[in-house]
């Protein structure tokens, strides 16, 4: 350990420690990822033994489901997604309170996957905005924890403001 | 009761209508005229066949051909423990065929798929609307002269930067 300061001294002493509101906010905020699971094919099995007892991803403090948009903070879009699907999933993203975050898990959410015809979107972001792409057909769980550092980092490094903008 | 019978039976009942009787991959394969569907369904259906299950009811669409879809359904009997499989050959223009659905409740959701697919209508359907596609959606997708990539979203898609 390198030479400390006076403050972390007093820190590490059991005293106090100072830091700023943004860091706590988004320190808190990404280990409290509430995420709401839009399970739309085969990639959802990889997802279920990425948040069951093998791989657990509490351990990461995205342990707790919603299953209303409403109160989750993190879409996981783990799936092929269709043209006929497309407006249900747009309203699950605009149901969900800011701030948001979504992920794309597997080939066919980021990009359409095998699937390029009369059926399928070519990756969600022709829908909603996301934050991280998980390559993978399906993705092995060691890189949907991958990606869930990646969006942690992102989420603790965000400028966050009070007043949401709102992004389409 | 053997497989040769119902071939034999088939063939002496109708004379006209069957085409062709040939085997594949151990089940016969009944070629038949459209017009003679429900004559046929009903005869397999029936004592002392029983071909009560239908399996499958699907097209394939033979583009280029005069004769271009061709309709093809899968029996099974319970009874004999054996499958049988049907076809028919629809013309290019206004293709039109008997609904099973007044003797095999499932063939109303198999009918849809092959309305919605194909674009091949069903008299006496009771309910014929697209299964899989919205509404809104023109066109019948795995119709071959259907644009690849031709896509129809329903709502207004972001631009990628
Ligand atoms: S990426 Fe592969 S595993 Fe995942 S939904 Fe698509 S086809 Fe299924």
């Amino acid at each position: 350990m390198g030479k400390l300061n006076k403050t972390e001294k007093l820190a590490t002493n059991g005293g106090w420690i100072t830091t700023k509101f943004n860091e706590v906010l988004g320190w808190g905020r990404k280990y409290s990822l509430w995420h709401y699971p839009f399970i739309t094919a085969c990639c959802g099995m990889e997802y279920m033994s990425a948040a069951c007892a093998h791989y657990d991803f509490d351990r990461f403090g995205m342990g707790w489901t919603r299953f209303t948009p409403r109160q989750a903070d993190m879409l996981l879009v783990c799936g092929t997604i269709t043209h006929k699907e497309a407006p249900v999933l747009k309203t699950v993203y605009d149901q969900m309170t800011e701030p948001k975050w979504v992920v794309a898990f597997g080939a066919c959410a980021v990009s359409g996957g095998i699937y390029d015809n009369y059926a399928v979107v070519q990756g969600i972001d022709r829908i909603i905005p996301v934050d991280v792409y998980i390559p993978g057909c399906p993705p092995r769980p060691e890189t949907f924890f991958d990606a869930l550092i990646k969006l942690q980092e992102k989420v603790q490094k965000e400028g966050h403001d009070w007043r949401w903008k709102k992004r389409t | 009761m053997e497989k040769k019978n119902i071939i034999e039976a088939l063939r002496k009942k109708f004379p006209e209508q069957i085409m062709d009787i040939s085997s594949q991959f151990g089940d016969e394969i009944i070629t038949f005229e459209s017009s003679a569907l429900l004559d046929i369904a009903n005869f397999l259906n029936d004592k002392p066949y029983e071909y009560t299950m239908l399996l499958d009811l699907t097209c394939v669409d033979y583009k280029g051909e005069d004769q271009r879809f061709e309709m093809v359904y899968h029996f099974l009997s319970l009874s004999l423990n054996d499958r049988i499989r049907l076809k028919t050959r629809l013309p290019e223009k206004s293709p039109k065929i008997d609904s099973l659905t007044s003797i095999w409740k499932n063939a109303n959701w198999l009918e849809r798929e092959v309305y919605d697919m194909f674009g091949i209508h069903f008299n006496g359907h009771p309910y014929l609307i697209r299964i899989f596609m919205y509404e809104g959606f023109e066109g019948h997708p795995l119709r071959k002269d259907y644009p690849l990539r031709k896509q129809q979203p329903r709502i207004r898609l972001r631009k990628l930067e």
